[in-house]
């Protein structure tokens, strides 16, 4: 077996509990990071939900011609924010109003004639549904002729941006946080390790070891001892994940991308944790 | 081979270790280095396997000019050494076999090579019989063989030895002196600092004497002193 691996291998037997620890504080500090992640995975999915009926309703003068409406229809829908545009009568605006109002059916049925104006229901692409593109739309909406007014829940769409950019400021300083947290401790652990160990890179630099071999096993084992955490994050924010699942809401879980990255910052945090200390000593001594 | 010109050392905070030493040593001679305690010894050693840096004055060592030496360039000069020192220094997690092999492996020595290599020094030092013990299992004298064995796996061209006695008993010391003759008079050059003036009068080998840091006796140098001094 190649001696860097051997020699890192050998030091978490030697140190079972030390690595243990290194293990751990990488895994928690990741798990941190993680919930925080998934905090975020879920309300980017909630936002989007509720971003999906950001809706704008230009509501249309009587009498105006279904087929001005109609070449209207294609031009908006030609605009670049723009997913759908989608005509909706005075018949079938009546029609829903009966469906989804039952308690007033029997006053909605008794009209001589409809009250209800028919509209064209405009939706914006996913990336356009904040308030700026949902405001400049709706002026665009309003130059239209045979439009008589726009509508489009304004407080909501503000809301949403504002909570959209709360959300993301959050867990980005959050996450910073804990990575630096994370990078601190397992610097630490892996500096414990290099002082256990002061007297072997003592002798292993009297014998004519080059700084590059004296670091490499640490190194290896800091990558080593950062995938484990990142691994035991993983399972423990799955743990976690069930848990809520099963107790309070359904949520969504990692994608297979997004673990995979957990496990790779993990390993980034152990070898830059270890490159530091080891670093350190090398050039102190 | 080793040489010294109007070196001196000074420590941060402990003033002039070494004050304007001068000295050659060359290939295969056998050197000792006395001196009372704090007289410099360990610190010329020091300055040969640049431990520490020379303040002022010019060492060479097997082509290497210290003042030039590059933070890399010491491993490299490092395994044309072998160091051994009083307190054995070996890992006391490896055998007296692993702890040989450690100063192969750590130089990047082919694989196949090692065992063979090892075991070749071990028996050279009397010790192959006990090639799997532990360094708790092993004397005082048999640690400091495991330890000059390690020094001599590479084949240096030198073996530097501080006080290699200091730990032992009359039998053991006389053993391990007769390993470091052995050694020299296969071609090895030794430098063995030491506080042992039966051993220094026991031998025909040169001497180099310091008193706080300055070198007062050198005997290629100057008058035979010793037959002078004693009737
Ligand atoms: N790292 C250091 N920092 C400061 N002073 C030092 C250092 N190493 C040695 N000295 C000083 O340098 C002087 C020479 O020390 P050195 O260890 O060379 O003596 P020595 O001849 O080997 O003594 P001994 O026989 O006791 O081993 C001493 O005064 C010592 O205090
Ligand atoms: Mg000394």
């Amino acid at each position: 077996m190649n001696l860097t691996v051997r020699e890192s291998l050998i030091a978490f037997r030697r140190a079972p509990l030390l690595s243990a620890l290194s293990v751990t504080t990488i895994a928690f500090s990741l798990f941190v990071v993680g919930l925080f992640g998934l905090v975020a995975v879920n309300l980017q999915d909630a936002l989007r939900g509720v971003a999906e009926r950001v809706e704008i309703v230009a509501y249309l003068l009587p009498g105006t011609p279904i087929e001005t409406v109609t070449l209207a229809g294609k031009d908006i829908e030609a605009f670049p924010e723009v997913q759908s545009a989608s005509y909706v009568s005075e018949d079938s605006a009546l029609g829903r109003a009966r469906a989804e109002l039952v308690e007033f059916r029997d006053v909605l049925q008794e009209l001589e004639r409809n009250p209800l104006p028919a509209s064209i229901e405009v939706k914006l692409k996913p990336r356009f549904r904040d308030a700026d593109h949902v405001n400049q739309v709706a002026d665009r909406l309003r130059g239209f002729g045979f439009v008589d007014d726009v509508r489009f829940g304004r407080d909501w769409v503000e809301k949403l941006d504002r909570l959209r950019q709360i959300a993301a400021a959050v867990g980005l300083v959050v996450g910073a946080a804990f990575a630096v947290v994370a990078i601190i401790i397992i610097g630490t652990t892996i500096r414990m390790a290099v002082l256990q160990r002061s007297r072997e890179i003592a002798i292993m630099r009297l014998v004519g070891a080059t700084d590059g071999f004296i670091r490499r096993p640490f190194l290896l084992q800091g990558a080593i001892k950062g995938m484990l955490g990142g691994l035991a994050a993983i399972a423990l924010s799955y743990g976690a994940y069930t848990l809520i699942n099963r107790w309070l809401i359904h949520a969504a879980f990692f994608s297979k991308e997004q673990a995979v990255a957990i496990v790779g910052f993990g390993m980034l945090i152990g070898f830059f944790g270890s490159a530091a200390s080891v670093g350190r000593h090398l050039r102190r001594v | 081979m080793i040489k010294f010109t109007n070196v001196f050392k000074a420590f941060p905070k402990g003033g002039l270790a070494l004050k304007d030493v001068s000295f050659h040593i060359a290939k295969g001679e056998f050197v000792f280095l006395t001196g009372h305690s704090g007289a410099g010894k360990s610190t010329v050693l020091k300055l040969i396997y640049a431990e520490q840096p020379v303040t002022s004055g010019e060492v060479r060592v097997s082509g290497f000019n210290a003042a030039e030496l590059r933070p890399r360039d010491v491993p490299m000069l490092r395994r044309r050494l072998g160091i051994v020192f009083q307190d054995f220094r070996l890992l006391e997690d490896r055998t007296a076999e692993e702890n040989v092999a450690f100063a192969l492996e750590v130089t990047g020595a082919r694989r196949s090579s090692i065992p063979a290599r090892v075991m070749r020094v071990l028996t050279q030092v009397g010790l192959a019989a006990k090639a799997q013990a532990y360094p708790r299992e092993l004397s005082g004298g048999e640690q400091q063989r495991v330890a000059i064995a390690r020094a001599l796996v590479n084949e240096p061209t030198v073996l530097l030895a501080d006080e290699p006695t200091g730990n032992l008993d009359e039998r053991a010391t006389r053993g391990v002196f007769q390993l470091l003759r052995d050694i020299n008079a296969s071609g090895t050059a030794v430098v063995m600092a030491t506080h042992d003036l039966d051993l220094v009068r026991q031998a025909p080998y040169r001497v180099i004497e310091l008193q706080e840091g300055a070198l007062v006796y050198d005997s290629a140098v100057d008058e035979p002193r010793d037959q002078a001094a004693s009737p």
